[in-house]
């Protein structure tokens, strides 16, 4: 195993230099590795060339003000930004060694590797089983009715929503309360067995119980995937990640361990905006 | 000052200046005048429209209703063998040239005591029966030979005026040289009404008839028979191609000139006076296709070509209406473009496809101007057995028969119009009812 330092050339100015850290430094090869990614919105350019590498078995957080660039680079992840006609994306993005922007891949292949939570629950005017069941069905996970049963149940236990909503699979996904819809979503996500998951500001719709329920799932989550969520809210980051990146007008100005970040940023912008003044 | 003083002042005052701020009677008077008047002018004007809808549905249904009934005479006639077939061939030739017309008359000269050798009152009586029953007596004995040397009740159709009178269209009091049933004739119809065997009977040839140039014995069948054909082949072409270019334009097509162009023209196409699609057909597909003239295959595409946009307008608002949440959703758990549109867009826009498909169809039903350019305005006394036969539509037929001189086909253009009318009620309800069940809310 190799200890890798997190501080690709391409990274923004002051991303610190190597410095020892004891925990949140990751072992192993990273899950997702960016190099030199920029994004164009028509003549506008959204983001910088920003470089990251990203840990298996963590939680990483995106922060920075809003129009930072955070969601357009979690997009990237799973080529969601090919779906808006005007958006143009430079650089590679390495999703356990092959780069999902190769002209040899397929963008839907990628979504089915890397999943997503959008920020609004979404879940598919459809009964809670068929949400589930959706994504094994269309990639033909399973090969039989059982067998998609058993995912289905599986993957609502892990979103730990099965005890809430065992006795009412075949009701519609959308009568759900915004909490239970979300971890809905989630279970949709997981379902397909994907290797990574974003998060787009899971919990910006919902109430503090419901954010502290996800907040959980999130942290057990962990064990088995590598998550990447983007969030507004400060404490949610420092509550659920292990690493922080901080990205303000487009570029990565700060990535480190979430502690690190939190209570000793290298740079005067991250410093500005965790204690809040700006963003 | 103390500071509670000062304190209790500032809020006091606060609370004086916010009263007094918006306290402005004349504007609040104002104001409110400004809402009843505006929900007046609402009012008024739903009233207008309701009672211009009322005096329409009053007046058609008023002169319509009568349409739907029809004066028949129940006459025991003899269907004499010497005047049927006078060799015994019994061969359906003999049975084609007799004169059935003249057993009716002499039934009812029977009745009403008429000497037959007497030719103004003969002429009299032989009014008081439609020209058609001709026909109808010639359909049962070749339908059934074994009824000739029999005599047998019938219910034949009385003609155009004796309807009229029954029905009140006729005026008993005007002076007899004024009036289109003579005194003589009058009694008559008396007489037969008062045993029993003239009366109304509901008019089930209204819809199995076909052209006439007797009011009494006209119908809808052709026309009936033709906006059939004409909506089934709207809604063969129309349905799939009007929504595969929406979806297609909608969620693949990119955003570019060329698009923007069809979008223009097609919205542009929407507008398009009916009867130059009407000179189209005929130009396309008459001329240069060579598809038979009247014929409701041809009338089908013209009117598919009319109803086109429209689809194709109501389906894109649909499919646009569907929260781009769920695409994101699907595309999200890799579902690809195509499954993402099928399996969730497509579902969730039905309701207003149907929607504006039936609506589309509601307008190609009600078409008339592109149909008299194409031909469909004939006498056709043939039920269309295909598309190609020559045919009417509804409109059309209704059309025809305003224009007849003959006071019975008055109550027939109102009748058809009801008829019209019940069949687009029939499919605006059909249009909520699936609205209703395929709508899902998200």
């Amino acid at each position: 195993m190799v200890e890798i330092s997190i501080a690709p050339a391409s990274i923004a100015p002051s991303a610190g230099n190597g410095a020892e850290r004891s925990s949140g430094t990751f072992r192993g090869d990273p899950k997702v590795s960016a190099r030199d990614v920029s994004v164009f919105y028509g003549e506008k350019q959204a983001l910088f060339n920003v470089g990251i590498e990203i840990a298996d078995h963590s939680v990483t957080a995106f922060i920075g003000p809003s129009g930072c660039g955070k969601t357009t680079f979690l997009r990237c992840f799973n080529r969601m930004n090919d779906t808006i006609a005007s958006a143009r994306v430079q650089g590679e993005i390495i999703v356990q060694g092959k780069n999902i922007y190769d002209p040899d891949v397929d963008p839907v292949q990628v979504r089915a590797r890397v999943g997503m939570v959008f920020q609004k629950p979404n879940p598919f005017p459809k009964t809670i089983f068929e949400n589930v069941a959706y994504g094994p069905r269309i990639h033909g996970l399973a090969k039989s009715k059982p067998e998609l049963e058993e995912i289905v149940v599986k993957s609502l236990q892990r979103a730990g929503l099965f005890n809430e909503v065992k006795d009412r699979l075949n009701s519609e996904g959308t009568g759900l309360s915004g909490g239970q819809q979300q971890r809905l979503c989630i279970a949709r996500a997981i379902a397909v067995s994907p290797e990574v998951i974003l998060m787009d500001e899971p919990c910006s719709a919902l109430d503090p119980i419901a954010t502290a329920k996800v907040e959980e799932l999130i942290d057990e989550l962990r064990t088995n995937y590598c998550i990447v969520i983007v969030t507004h809210n400060m404490q949610q980051a420092a509550r659920v990640s292990q690493r922080t990146a901080f990205f303000h007008l487009g570029y990565l100005v700060e990535e480190d361990t979430t502690d690190q970040i939190f209570t000793n940023p290298k740079d005067k912008r991250t410093q500005d905006y965790i204690t809040g003044r700006f963003g | 000052m103390s500071v509670l003083a000062d304190e209790s002042s500032v809020t006091g005052l606060a609370a004086v200046s916010a009263e007094s701020r918006f306290d402005n009677p004349a504007l609040m008077r104002r104001r409110r005048r400004a809402e009843v008047r505006f929900q007046l002018y609402g009012l008024l004007a739903i009233a207008l429209g309701l009672s211009c809808l009322v005096i329409l549905f009053t007046s058609i249904i008023g002169n319509g209703w009568t349409a739907f009934f029809q004066t028949s005479i129940e006459l025991p006639i003899t269907f004499d063998a010497q005047e049927i077939d006078p060799d015994g061939t019994r061969k359906p030739s003999a049975f084609a040239s007799a004169n059935y017309q003249k057993l009716a008359y002499t039934a009812l000269y029977k009745i009403l005591g008429v000497d037959p050798s007497i030719r103004p009152q003969r002429t009299a009586a032989n009014a008081l029966l439609s020209r058609e029953i001709d026909s109808q007596l010639r359909e049962m004995v070749t339908a059934d030979p074994s009824i000739i040397g029999s005599t047998k009740k019938v219910w034949v159709l009385a003609s155009g005026n004796a309807d009229a009178l029954l029905k009140g269209k006729i005026d008993r009091k005007l002076p007899q040289e004024n009036r289109q049933i003579s005194d003589q004739q009058l009694a008559w119809i008396d007489q037969l009404t008062g045993s029993g065997i003239m009366k109304k009977l509901f008019n089930t040839g209204l819809f199995t008839n076909t052209a006439s140039s007797q009011p009494e014995t006209a119908g809808l069948a052709v026309a009936l028979l033709g906006s059939f054909y004409i909506m089934l082949i709207v809604v063969l072409l129309s349905v799939p191609l009007g929504v595969a270019a929406a979806i297609y334009l909608e969620e693949f097509a990119p955003r570019n000139r060329f698009t923007d162009l069809i979008e223009v023209n097609i919205n542009n196409l929407a507008a398009v006076p009916s009867i130059v699609f009407g000179l189209l057909g005929l130009a396309v597909f008459i001329n240069f296709a060579g598809l038979p003239r009247s014929a409701s295959l041809v009338g089908g595409l013209v009117l598919t070509l009319r109803t086109l946009p429209t689809v194709i307008i109501a389906t894109r608002a649909a499919i646009s209406a569907v929260p781009p949440s769920i695409r994101e959703a699907a595309l999200g758990v890799g579902a690809s473009k195509v499954q993402t549109v099928f399996h969730h867009v497509l579902p969730l826009s039905l309701p207003g496809i149907i929607t504006g498909t039936i609506l589309g169809l509601i307008q190609a039903l009600g078409e008339t101007a592109p149909l008299l350019m194409i031909g469909m305005v004939a006498f056709v006394v043939d039920v269309p057995s295909s598309p190609l036969d020559p045919a009417t539509a509804l409109p059309v037929q209704i059309y025809m028969w305003a224009t007849e001189a003959e006071r019975g086909f008055v109550e027939k253009t109102a009748g058809a119009t009801i008829v019209l009318l019940m069949i687009l009620a029939v499919m605006n309800i059909i249009t909520m009812v699936l609205r209703k069940r395929y709508e899902r809310k998200w």
